[in-house]
């Protein structure tokens, strides 16, 4: 979307993502999305009196790990508390960095070739999940609320960007391509249906080159879908403040998912005062240099390097391919693309199968080896399968696994081989002259006739491109 | 009264039991608790069953621990399993912790007998027990007055002949000043020393669990059980346990001693003299005393307001009526946290909850909290520099002996200033030991406090050994 | 630091803390920490201009556990110390709004 006049939007994102540990960020309990409620609890997440908070070293090398890929910063840090009451803060206080963060000063580099500055990522635990009940079902209106800890003390990692971001796409592209970082090095999961990774905007609008407009924050964006529709809904509100004579008050507002608006849930006069001070029952972090090359050099590559190397597999590669080398990035799914190249695949199908057959069962993948899916995607291509069979192995390998030629078999797919197609084909021509002389004319319409002919008596079993092939040869 | 060390050599002897030595507490309890209001609840049913345990253990020839079969008190802010713990408050009234704190796993391990919780200043706030919702506790040498506080229960109990041994926690002199005021030794050990995991939180940088006892070797076998390393604990100290009990009677020949006279200005005048007496004992004894003046001392108690109460009150912000304790029902949540902590805390606790949120808050951060976390660091640096000249520091622990119900409550800051000579060690985490030695008014204890840095506890132990000698109690 | 605690300091202070106070101990609050902050004023006295503030007595650093899963509570027994406790989470009355 484009603003209108000349206005510009500036924005910057705190992404909130859950670190994928074992454990919780303070305690032993697991870090498990879906567990019965209150099932994944203790003392310290609970925040019984007395209890106490013991760091997760996986959550702090996952940080790291964050903060190398986004080419941070690893300092000395510190924890504090952020004192604020809410039933779902077990302590009342939320344990998080403050002036001495683990990351800071890194940037990112979009495919688009822009560079977006981060100010930091540090550490926090996350908070319990609180449902409401009578009325709609949405906080306002409720007349009780009922309250989850399980998430109580999940580590999360807080990436500040500068406003460095210009428009609603470009903040999408940002929010895409890091949550491809922290998926690749294994911090997270990326999974925003989930909760795992939230967003908050910081919007404001302003004149070409003009200073930085007063700016709102937008809370809690749940999908990518929602970011873009809520930044661009809060640029165009506050133009039409500006231009209605207005001026734009700093504040917390809230994206209303359904009705598509955002609205005040505190101005910058309610703001909390959060009483910050050093969490004293944590000692201070100071990563050393060891440390911190063990957890760079365990880095897998970033999917800018991954993107680039696929890519150049491909020749002249189409807009279509490149997206769809973008799903396999994304998805992580290079090493079945690699391998089907490797086995001799053409690159366009290999990514294609992938992108496709693949990232729909993407939870299934680990039923699929690699060896499977070249061996399937390179009996495609020599015509041993159709198209529509070859999606069908793929489908049954990854619900099951297993071995491409059986499962063939196994679906009534028997291959034809090209003696017997050789054979389908050279009864068809004799018995359709008229047809057959038509195609030698050079009437390309006709093989379509011939490869209906042949599926029929086939009962589908032949490929469309083998038929063409037998066509030929006899021309 | 037998020592604790001597019940346990007897009930790994076969000598006597831990059930007998239990039904003796038991009865020491029921005879003087509901006058002395020292246990707020006691445990007979689990401590029967834990003496009965150790008996049969012991039967069977096992070697059961240094405690074995010692009835010992538990100051009510260490969560027990089970077991009402309170912390003196009515927020806390009736809830059993679904988890034991390190330092009774510890004190189990080593064969004693837990056999109930005791009265303590409302989340240790106070120098009385006068702040407990409870009633006080009565100092058991003269129940008109106070045992001193937080840990005046536990004090108490070893003062009555209840136990020969209890736990307290001292966050600014809260074992030192009751151990005092009722006649006993009470020592706040190096911070980090013991795992304070369990133990409820008032100001967490300067909390500590120690040791109260009749003598010196019961505090140093108490102490030696509960110190070491603890995983739950990040503030813990890395190393394992010290030895104490083999250096109890290392003595001070050749050590340095300093008086500190900010340790003893404005003092009783019987309290100074008992300083100087002990200062006689240990030269005496062969230590080489100086006379050292360390004016930062004097910025202790300010410093100690702010940082102590501004910790409580984030501690204490998860008393909210959500998850455990008291509920004052209301419309909506913020309402019902309210009232809820509004009827849950007594006054000195609201007070302290309000200082230390004021000296937090958004424009006096740096004026309050952040001026006295710097007075910290000059405290620290001042006690580094005495201890390049000298070994230990000598000092009164309180003031005054025990005092009369009633006679500070009414004006906070007087209370506050029962601390002075202890907060200091506090602010360094240092450690700190409180002897009897000699008596003031109305015949009453004086206690006469050895300082010295981190990890000296065994040294102070020797030095306060010294002085039980020279009084005669060997 | 030497500004008097106002009376409105007080009771904004205690809407921060959660407490309800009466007029009368509104009063009282101001005059004690009123007391109490201005005892404090002796250390305003101080030069403490490049003074590193101590948070902690001593100098631990990385103290760190291994991210291995222990044992949870038991839910009904912590269900059972709550005021209120409903379908397996813990009951609160209405929340007005949404979390900071």
């Amino acid at each position: 979307m484009t603003l209108p006049g000349e206005w510009e939007m500036v924005v910057g994102l705190e992404v909130h993502t859950e670190l994928k540990t074992a454990t919780k960020m303070f305690c032993g309990c697991a870090n498990q999305f879906g567990s019965e409620p209150n099932t994944n609890i203790c003392p310290v997440c609970l925040g019984l009196p007395g209890s106490l908070p013991v760091l997760n070293e996986r959550a702090v090398e996952l940080a790291m790990a964050i903060g190398v890929a986004l080419h941070c910063r690893i300092a000395s840090s510190t924890f504090h508390r952020k004192n604020y009451f809410y039933p779902d803060m077990p302590k009342d206080f939320q344990i998080t960095q403050y002036d001495l963060p683990i990351n800071s000063g890194g940037y990112l580099d979009l495919p688009d070739g822009s560079h977006v500055s981060i100010e930091r990522a540090h550490l926090e635990e996350d908070t319990g999940k609180s449902t409401h009940l009578g009325g709609t079902g949405r906080i306002h209106g409720a007349d009780r609320s009922l309250v989850d800890y399980n998430r109580s003390g999940v580590p999360l990692v807080e990436i500040v960007s500068a406003p460095d971001i210009r428009s609603s796409a470009h903040a999408r592209a940002y929010a895409a391509e890091l949550r491809g970082i922290l998926i690749a090095t294994g911090a997270s999961d990326g999974r925003m249906e989930e909760g795992s990774m939230r967003i908050d905007a910081n919007v404001s609008v302003r004149k070409p080159n003009a200073p930085f407009g007063t700016r709102c924050e937008i809370k809690n964006l749940n999908s990518l879908r929602s970011l873009h529709r809520a930044i661009d809904y809060e640029a165009l509100r506050q133009i039409d403040v500006i231009e209605d004579g207005g001026t734009i008050r700093q504040e917390t507002r809230h994206w209303d998912e359904i009705f598509g608006e955002t609205s005040t849930m505190r101005t910058k006069e309610e703001a909390e005062d959060y009483r910050y001070f050093r969490e004293p029952d944590l000692v201070d972090l100071d990563p050393n240099q060891a440390w911190q090359d063990r957890v760079r050099n365990g880095l897998p590559p970033m999917p800018a390097e991954r993107r680039q190397k696929l890519t150049a597999r491909l020749s002249e590669p189409s807009q279509a391919q490149l997206e769809a080398v973008e799903v396999v990035i994304d998805l992580g799914l290079e090493n079945f693309v690699n391998a089907a190249i490797d086995a001799g695949v053409e690159p366009a199908l290999a990514v294609a199968r992938a992108a496709n057959e693949l990232a729909a069962g993407i939870e299934m993948t680990p039923n699929l080896a690699p060896e499977a899916f070249s061996a399937t995607v390179l009996m495609e291509q020599g015509g041993a399968l159709s198209a529509t069979q070859s999606k069908t192995v793929l489908g049954e390998l990854l619900a099951s696994g297993g071995d491409p030629k059986s499962i063939a078999k196994a679906k009534g797919f028997e291959q034809l081989s090209s003696d017997s197609l050789g054979s389908t084909v050279a009864e068809l021509i004799e018995q359709n002259p008229d047809e057959w002389a038509r195609y030698r004319e050079g009437d390309e319409k006709l093989a379509q006739f011939f490869i209906g002919q042949v599926m029929k008596l086939t009962k589908g079993q032949a490929n469309g491109k083998a038929v063409i092939a037998e066509l030929q040869a006899r021309r | 009264m037998k020592t604790a060390h001597q019940i346990a050599i007897d009930v790994q002897s076969g000598a006597g039991s831990a059930e007998s030595e239990l039904e003796r507490t038991l009865g020491v309890i029921a005879a003087r608790n509901e006058e002395l209001n020292v246990f707020l609840h006691v445990d007979e049913d689990g401590a029967r069953s834990a003496a009965a345990s150790i008996d049969a253990r012991v039967a069977k020839g096992e070697n059961v621990g240094p405690l074995a079969g010692v009835p010992i008190a538990i100051k009510d802010n260490m969560c027990q399993r089970g077991i009402p713990t309170t912390c003196s408050s009515r927020i806390l009234e009736g809830w059993r912790p679904p988890y034991s704190a390190t330092v009774i796993d510890r004190l189990l391990a080593a064969g004693a007998v837990p056999v109930g919780k005791t009265n303590l200043d409302e989340f240790a706030m106070g120098s009385s027990t006068e702040t407990s919702a409870f009633g006080a506790t009565r100092n058991p040498l003269d129940p008109t007055r106070v045992p001193g506080g937080s840990s005046g229960g536990s004090a108490a109990a070893v003062a009555a002949d209840m136990t020969s041994i209890a736990v307290g926690s001292d966050t600014g002199g809260s074992i030192r000043q009751p151990a005092a005021l009722c006649g006993l030794v009470g020592m706040k050990p190096s911070y980090g020393l013991v795992s304070r995991y369990g133990l409820i939180a008032f100001a967490s940088s300067l909390d500590q669990i120690g040791p109260f006892a009749k003598n010196v070797m019961d505090a140093a076998i108490l102490l030696e059980a509960i110190a070491g390393h603890d995983p739950m604990d990040s503030t813990s100290l890395p190393e394992p346990p010290p030895s104490l009990v083999a250096h109890v009677n290392d003595g001070v020949a050749g050590k340095r001693i300093a008086l500190v006279r900010e340790l003893v200005d404005g003092a009783d005048p019987d309290v100074v003299a008992s300083v100087e007496r002990a200062v006689e004992a240990l030269k005496d004894a062969g230590a080489t005393i100086v006379e050292l003046s360390i004016p930062e001392f004097r910025l202790g108690l300010s410093a100690y307001y702010l940082i102590a109460p501004a910790e409580a009150s984030s501690n204490l912000a998860r008393y909210d009526g959500v998850r455990y304790g008291l509920r004052v029902d209301a419309d909506d949540v913020a309402a019902m946290n309210e009232a809820t902590r509004t009827a849950g805390f007594g006054a000195e606790v609201k007070r302290r909850i309000m200082l230390g949120t004021y000296a937090l808050s958004a424009g006096y951060y740096d004026a309050y909290y952040g001026q006295a976390l710097k007075v910290r660091t000059q405290m620290i640096e001042a006690f580094k520099r005495a201890y390049l000249d000298v070994d230990l520091l000598i000092g009164a622990t309180t003031p005054s002996v025990a005092f009369e119900f009633g006679s500070k409550t009414s004006d906070p800051m007087a209370m506050y200033l029962s601390d002075v000579f202890t907060i200091p060690t506090n602010l360094a985490g240092d450690a700190a030991v409180s002897v009897p030695f000699g008596s003031g008014e109305a015949d009453l204890p004086v206690g006469v406090q050895l300082l010295g840095p981190g990890r000296s506890e065994a040294q102070l132990f020797a030095a306060a050994r010294v002085l039980e000698i020279a009084e005669g109690r060997s | 630091m030497t500004s008097p605690l106002r009376r409105e300091d007080v009771a904004h202070v205690a809407k921060l803390a959660r407490l309800s106070l009466s007029d009368a101990e509104l009063d009282q609050f101001t005059l004690q920490l009123g007391q109490i902050l201005e005892h404090a004023n002796d250390m305003s006295s101080l030069d403490l201009e490049g003074v590193i503030p101590t948070a902690h007595p001593f100098g631990l650093i990385n103290v760190v556990r291994d991210d291995v899963v222990r044992p949870s509570l038991d839910r009904d027994e912590v269900l059972a110390m709550a005021p209120d406790a409903e379908d397996g989470r813990f009951a609160v009355p209405r929340i007005m709004g949404e979390a900071p």
